[in-house]
């Protein structure tokens, strides 16, 4: 068993892919960032100073101070406090992990739909491929955001705040998992349709496997690296859709914020110079989605770049 | 051409039909108009006979063609919180965002052509990669991220301190960097110009622009990048082909090859590009006019959700639905028109 794990160790060191990650310092750079803000985001619990959802931890007293470097800081408050003496390094490290989460989640969602009715649109063809695909143009046309907006406000008037705010990290993931899934059916449904004329699906054929195996255990495993590469970018546009809905009042609520929550309620505060509670964690935005988004970049220049433009 | 017609004019009332029922369903899944009627002290009979009165007992089919017929009249209901017709509501709000979307399109087009096609003709020069490595991170700017920085530097205004203000080139640097601030971030101000009908614009006076520019530049940002990059791209493209190489090969001037003959072919796919993308731009529009206050429709959407204002949320619905549906029409038109290898069955090649 050891002889296997290396010998696999070692065909990833010879491979492609550590070849040009190993000469490519922006990917490195990301990488290493992307790695610690998601270790961070992980270990929110035993890095962070205090817990920002306990209540009895936050002194009222202790509300817009600034970070540590400034006039008035505190040092126990490197990054300062909120309008509700919440500590900021706390609540940005429950905040990332929790726009992570969401990130995460929404683009699994959005892989499991986009790879089912890619597959099922590429391979079936016909009328299924027509109907199913002339959904994801319409869908398309009227933007992603857009849905999601839509979505989210028909749920939000129909469930009411409180309600909301309790299940809004699965209403997040769901409403951001059913807007965009049309991007991955695209680029899954173009996979399939190069696939489809090659020979092994014919032999398959031929040899009587049922379109169900073809389709899931021929086919998908072929179309696996331009899914990888815009689920690696869907993510970010999945954090920065869920930072938009959280802004608009449309996702997580202020007692368990994500990052688009925090620059919310840090806004109200900004009239008064209290720029930090909004800027800091949009700064932690910026970058996360960054690394990512280089990330993609530079995983669509190794991996067949054309499936993925076209 | 005419089969590409109808086609595509039938999809449109498909998607209309099915945007129609959507908001039908969430009028009806949502609202209770009685319960906004009356009061407390109804008894249920007659609760009975005035939803008989306005056929709330209907079957679904008649009440949704009903809703239909009206919303074909232009009667989407009535606001619960403005108390008038959802439309006359929308269309006093629509101007302002109209206004915001000109300002910032303007703002687009002057920076995303020259920069593209500098970008293009030198792709390796030093000042095409600082554009691009600035519309990478661009694209990763939230636009209410952006605004909120932009109304942070010009708006509040930023003092720097960090160098010691007591030598000269620490003042200098604290000053250069400091910003004053002052410009409206707030609304559209009060100088507007009545035009016509419900139309008050705010690009007459002084002070109506200055409340335009931080929310179109905001806006704009977060389509420059992506304008930017596909005009590079196609452009690129462009410069590649036969009769360009056979211009410069003529001796003609770089700038005539460059901006009259590749350009034209480049905006093409620009403009068809840029139409469907509109659908984007209302999207921000909404985040753009809640971080500036702006009384626009996006807003006003917003608020009817905080308000449960269901009348007021369908009707945006509708009318959005209604510009996407004829502007992603018309974007297929000229498409069609000037690109005839446009398959006929409109399946995207």
């Amino acid at each position: 068993m050891t002889t296997a794990t290396i010998s696999r160790w070692d065909r990833f060191r010879d491979s492609f892919l550590w070849y040009s990650f190993k000469r490519d310092k922006i990917a490195i750079v990301s990488f290493l960032v992307l790695v610690l803000m998601v270790a961070a985001a992980v270990f929110a619990p035993l890095l962070a100073p205090t817990d920002p959802y306990d209540l009895a931890q936050i002194n009222i007293m202790n509300s817009e101070l600034p970070p540590v470097g400034m006039s008035g800081a505190d040092a126990a408050f490197p990054l300062g406090t909120d309008a509700q003496g919440r500590d900021m390094l706390s609540t940005i490290l429950y905040g990332t992990r929790v726009s992570l989460l969401i990130g995460f989640g929404a683009v699994v969602l959005q892989a499991v739909l986009g790879i089912l009715f890619g597959l099922l649109a590429g391979y079936l063809g016909g009328r299924v491929d027509s109907i199913l695909m002339r959904i994801a143009d319409v869908q398309l046309s009227f933007s992603t955001l857009m849905v999601a907006i839509i979505v989210g406000a028909v749920f939000k008037a129909s469930f009411g705040n409180l309600m909301f705010g309790e299940i809004a990290i699965y209403m997040l993931i769901f409403i951001i998992g059913v807007a965009e899934w049309p991007q991955i059916a695209r680029t899954v449904r173009a996979s399939v349709l190069a696939e489809k004329k090659k020979e092994y699906v014919d032999a398959a054929k031929v040899m009587g496997f049922g379109t169900r195996r073809i389709m899931f255990r021929h086919i998908l495993p072929n179309t696996l690296s331009p899914i990888f590469v815009i689920a690696t970018v869907q993510i970010a546009n999945a954090i920065i859709s869920e930072a938009a809905l959280s802004f608009l009042g449309l996702g997580m609520p202020e007692t368990q914020p994500s990052l688009g929550s925090l620059i919310k309620s840090g806004f109200d505060y900004i009239q008064s110079g209290s720029w930090w509670i909004t800027l800091i964690p949009g700064l932690v935005l910026v970058v996360l989605v960054l690394v990512i988004n280089l990330l993609g970049d530079w995983l669509r220049d190794v991996m067949n770049p054309r499936l993925y433009k076209g | 051409m005419l089969a590409f017609l109808v086609q595509r004019i039938s999809q449109a009332i498909l998607v209309m039909f099915v945007i129609s029922v959507i908001a039908f369903a969430i009028q009806d899944g949502l609202g209770d108009p009685l319960q906004q009627m009356v009061g407390m002290s109804v008894s249920e009979e007659e609760r009975e006979a005035i939803r008989d009165e306005m056929g709330l007992n209907d079957p679904l089919v008649v009440q949704y063609l009903r809703f239909a017929g009206n919303a074909v009249q232009g009667d989407l209901g009535i606001s619960y919180f403005y108390g008038k017709p959802t439309l006359d509501v929308i269309l006093e709000h629509l101007p302002a965002t109209l206004e915001l979307a000109i300002g910032a399109s303007l703002i687009i087009l002057f920076f995303s052509v020259p920069i593209g096609v500098y970008a293009a003709i030198r792709p390796q020069a030093l000042l095409s990669k600082f554009f691009m490595g600035v519309s990478t991170v661009g694209i990763s700017i939230p636009v209410f991220l952006t605004a909120i920085v932009l109304i942070q530097l010009f708006s509040i205004g930023v003092t720097v301190d960090l160098f010691p203000a007591d030598t000269g080139w620490g003042q200098n640097l604290n000053s250069a960097l400091s910003t004053e601030g002052g410009l409206p971030s707030y609304g559209r101000g009060d100088e507007l110009t009545h035009l016509f009908g419900t139309w008050h614009s705010g690009f007459f006076s002084q002070g109506g622009l200055l409340h335009l520019i931080l929310p179109a530049i905001s806006l704009a940002s977060i389509m420059l990048p992506l304008f930017i990059r596909l005009i590079r791209a196609e452009m690129m493209e462009v410069l590649q082909s036969d009769y360009v190489r056979y211009a410069r090969a003529k001796g003609l001037q770089p700038g005539r090859i460059n901006f009259l003959h590749a350009l034209k072919n480049t905006m093409l796919p620009v403009i068809t590009v840029g139409g469907v993308q509109i659908g984007t731009m209302v999207a921000y529009t909404i985040l753009t006019e809640t971080v500036f206050q702006w009384p626009g429709v996006g807003l006003m959407f917003l608020e009817a959700i905080t308000r449960s204002d269901i009348p007021l949320i369908v009707a945006y619905l509708m009318v959005v639905g209604l510009i996407f549906v004829i502007t992603n029409t018309i974007v297929d038109l000229i498409y069609g028109l000037v690109n005839p290898t446009v398959k006929l069955t409109g399946k995207k090649a």
